[in-house]
């Protein structure tokens, strides 16, 4: 395996005209063929009928978007943080590392926590998925993968297995086991296929099901057991960087931030693309849905963070300073919603005030950039994981507390 | 060295925005008045005109970002913020040390610095070429012997391998670069090496395995978005186009709802939920996390006998929050019981376990569930309407993991319309309110250095999970522990 990411040059018969050649993906109506070149650049042109021309599919696309804008605007009535005003201000925090966890040899990429709270697992550079208890900070298992680049892993709800990839472009399960002869890695299960990079990766409500995101621009619903591709979902014009699941009481969508700017949330049954926002300036690195599930939050290379109402279908508030130049990495939500948690690559955790739109306080601490946040799921701290090969965890005591 | 494939060439700018961000910051630090104060710096017996102090550096930055109410403190106390951001000036080489230029560190004090010549900028001269390098340490190598460390002695080597069939013009080159510095003036030249070593110092950092070292500030991750090249011409091409409009239309046409309504929704949410996040209001007896005692996890153990009140009152939140919490769960159950619709909640579980199942079960499943349920007479039928039972009928013929959505909707909106607000006005649920406890604060340790024991926990992954994680623990709840 190597490091480079390239396109894979398929080989066979194309699905038009049938000859041997060299294959490229082409897109049909979300439907994906592989056609030979001379045939992608005759559907380029075959798809355009008489009084059509490209200039005016353009220009009708571009006058919905102003419409769009425009009945966005007229219910836009009022600012998040003139709304804020009259709650309390937040007081200080003391925010302290209170674990520091040792033991990747390289960039640590990706963290996840499981459900009992305290367990971790967590990613690098050099291929070394590790499962951590990180209450005692002991490692319990640790597999090395394949590849390297490991940007995705994801802990099942059952605490019974985990799921990671990369540079492989798969996303493979293995199931967490305390025998001592047995090897995880033998009992590993190949998932999701994509062709290139993935990017992130989160399993449903059960063990049985998975969501990937990838480098090829699409994301895709998996069955666990038999690696059958459920749904696709097809939209995205670059690579897709990050994705999270709404917790939402039908459970049906989740939401994708992408290299083109864009963050699109899908209805999982259909596949189809629901809402879209392009309000970022560059690549959108993580998206974290609100706890209610009526918003949610991204973070880009633009230095910003935003957020984006559902139900108002638009953004409706952006966390920025001048003094913030580096692109957020990762962020995420304390259990009320009124923290906002972001990782910088320029080695720092900035936490926001939602409401206000202020920000609360700048952590220092980590050597390197911070790749990856995660709040616990019970919400009593948070853990940070940074290209300088540890993850930290970190909590606030109260004013009131002795302990 | 970066493990990654190497950053394209061309358009740094466009894939590394911090970078322009930066330059912005050093052109206004560059100001003749707003700028930061310039002087003239003595080295040994040269005089460099232009160079500014660490502090003042510091001073600026905290002034201009109005960085923290630590700003107002003394020069002396320089808030951490713009220690930070000067460090990373100097880290990126837009500022650089005249008297130790090996390091790039930013030191608030008299320490002298200045700023970088925009031609030596990342992103003007990019990328760094091998060539360059290769110069550029010849010239290290001939004007004194022994001056290449260690890692530099390395890179030469390896070049002199790599491009050994241009070696004479590096070579030459060298020389000639030489031998037109010394034309200059002192300060001059002393200036345009340290330039030069800056510029090099970010682009050819020492790399030090297998020690993290100085991490390099241009290392990048993965190559994005190049590998999409090839379906940029595809997306620009008409269906794309159509693929944009249809949205468009699609979502002129959905409701929306005013601003005001959505962000006083969040100022409510935040209000209610606020008391039970721990990081905005601590928990009791105590955060795990800061007195190493995992009380806190035992009394809110997934399922337990005693809920404590906070957890009770969170049921009456939402109907998710009260089904996602299996004790809860658990009592709504038994509500249900006595109103002899339990069925429903058994269903509503059912079509969960359907949903996120195994593909090879879907058969299996929804007969199992039209069985139970649905078909006449079944032993636990749920009462739905005609119009949905005719479609979910319908649906039956060709089973997929979704055939049952309409039907589930259906009986959620039932219990949370109907059964949810009776339980929660409830005497069993006001009863379960009473008797929950509030946890004692954990006092202070006597001995508070004294190291105390963390209890570790058995793995979900030992524990035999006996029960489906849906059925058991509901959306997001399970985690197999018993």
């Amino acid at each position: 395996m190597c490091d480079q990411t390239f396109l894979v040059n398929v080989f066979g018969s194309c699905d038009k005209c049938f000859k041997q050649r060299a294959l490229r993906p082409v897109f049909k109506k979300s439907q994906q063929l592989s056609y030979c070149s001379t045939c992608a650049e005759i559907m380029a042109t075959e798809a355009l009928h008489e009084n059509e021309t490209l200039a005016s599919l353009k220009s009708e696309a571009e006058s919905l978007k102003g419409k769009l804008e425009e009945e966005r605007a007229k219910l836009h009535d009022v600012e998040l943080h003139q709304v804020a005003e009259r709650v309390e201000a937040l007081g200080q925090f003391v925010m302290k590392t209170r674990r520091t966890l040792k033991g990747h040899g390289n960039k640590v990429l990706c963290m996840d926590w499981c459900k009992d709270k305290r367990r971790i697992v967590s990613s690098s550079q050099d291929g070394k998925v590790i499962v951590w208890d990180s209450f005692t900070t002991n490692k319990e298992h640790a597999v090395t993968m394949p590849c390297t680049w490991v940007m995705a892993c994801a802990y099942a709800p059952s605490g019974c297995a985990i799921a990671c990839g990369g540079l492989d472009n798969k996303c493979s399960v293995y199931p967490l086991t305390f025998d001592k002869n047995e090897n995880m890695a033998a009992k590993k299960k190949s998932v999701a296929m994509h062709t290139n990079y993935l990017s992130a990766c989160s399993f449903t409500n059960s063990d049985m099901q998975i969501l990937t995101a990838s480098g090829d621009g699409t994301c895709a619903l998996w069955d666990v057991e038999s690696g059958q591709l459920l749904q696709s979902f097809h939209g995205h014009g670059a690579d897709v960087l990050c994705l999270d699941l709404a917790p939402s009481e039908t459970g049906n969508t989740f939401v994708s931030g992408g290299c083109d700017k864009k963050a699109m949330v899908w209805d999982m049954r259909s596949g189809q693309c629901v809402q879209a926002f392009e309000t970022h300036e560059s690549d959108i690195n993580s998206v974290r849905y609100y706890p209610s599930g009526d918003a949610f939050a991204s973070g880009s290379d633009d230095a910003t963070c935003r957020l984006y109402d559902l139900r108002a279908d638009r953004e409706v508030a952006i966390y920025s300073k001048e003094s913030i130049i580096f692109g957020a990495s990762s962020v995420d939500f304390s259990l009320s919603g009124r923290l906002l948690f972001a990782g910088y690559n320029d080695y720092t955790i900035n936490v926001w005030d939602v409401l206000k739109g202020s920000r609360v306080s700048i952590l220092f601490g980590h050597e390197n950039r911070v790749s990856t946040l995660r709040v616990s799921p019970d919400g009593t701290a948070f853990c940070s994981g940074s290209w300088d090969h540890t993850l930290r965890v970190r909590s606030s005591r109260p004013a009131w507390a002795i302990w | 060295m970066a493990a990654g494939p190497a950053p394209p060439p061309g358009r740094p700018r466009a894939h590394m925005p911090h970078l322009t961000k930066m330059e912005r910051v050093v052109v206004s630090m560059q100001d003749p008045d707003q700028g930061v104060k310039m002087r003239s710096q003595r080295l040994l017996v040269t005089v460099i005109p232009h160079a500014v102090t660490g502090s003042d550096v510091v001073q600026w930055l905290t002034q201009k970002f109005c960085i923290s109410e630590e700003a107002r403190r003394s020069p002396s106390h320089p808030s951490p913020e713009a220690l930070h951001l000067g460090a990373v000036l100097v880290q990126h080489g837009y500022i650089y040390p005249l008297r130790d230029p090996r390091s790039l560190v930013l030191r608030p004090d008299e320490t002298p610095y200045r700023f970088q010549t925009p031609y030596f900028w990342t992103s003007t001269l990019w990328p760094a070429a091998e060539l360059d390098y290769a110069i550029y340490l010849a010239k290290k190598n001939i004007r004194k012997q022994g001056t290449l460390a260690d890692y530099e002695k390395e890179c030469y080597d390896r070049l002199h391998t790599k491009i050994s069939h241009a070696w004479d013009l590096v070579l030459m080159q060298a020389r000639e670069q030489l031998r037109a510095a010394k034309q200059r003036r002192k300060g001059d030249r002393l200036v345009i090496a340290c330039q030069e070593q800056t510029y090099w110092l970010v682009n050819r950092p020492p790399v030090s395995p297998p020690a993290p070292g100085a991490p390099s500030v241009l290392e990048q991750g993965p190559g994005r978005g190049f590998c999409a090249a090839s379906r940029v011409h595809m997306t620009k091409s008409a269906d794309f186009y159509k693929q944009e409009i249809e949205y468009c239309r699609r979502a002129l046409g959905r409701t929306r709802v005013k601003s005001s309504v959505c962000l006083e929704a969040y100022l409510s949410f935040c209000g209610q939920r606020g008391p039970h996040d721990p990081l905005v209001s601590g928990c009791l007896p105590s955060n795990p996390w800061i007195s190493d005692n995992d009380a806190y996890w035992v009394m809110n153990a997934p399922t337990v006998a005693a809920p404590t009140k906070l957890r009770v009152e969170r049921w009456a939140f939402s109907f998710r929050e009260l089904l996602e919490d299996p004790v809860g769960r658990a009592h709504f159950m038994d509500f249900l019981g006595k109103e002899f619709s339990g069925e429903n909640l058994s269903f509503w579980e059912a079509c969960e376990e359907l949903r996120y199942g195994a593909q090879a079960q879907v058969p299996t499943l929804v007969d199992a569930v039209y069985q139970q349920f649905l078909a006449p007479g079944a032993a636990r039928w749920v009462n739905i309407d005609s119009r949905t039972m005719e479609r979910t009928l319908e649906g039956l013929r060709q089973p997929h993991r979704y055939v049952l959505d309409d039907a589930q909707l259906h009986i959620y909106m039932l219990m949370k319309k109907d059964s949810y607000p009776r339980f929660l006005k409830s005497d069993m649920y006001k009863g379960l309110l009473a008797e929950a406890g509030i946890p004692l604060e954990t006092k202070k340790r006597v001995f508070p250095f004294s190291w105390r024991p963390r209890h570790s926990s058995p793995s979900p992954a030992l524990l035999p999970t006996a029960v489906e994680p849906t059925a058991a623990g509901g959306p997001g709840g399970g985690d197999g522990v018993a």
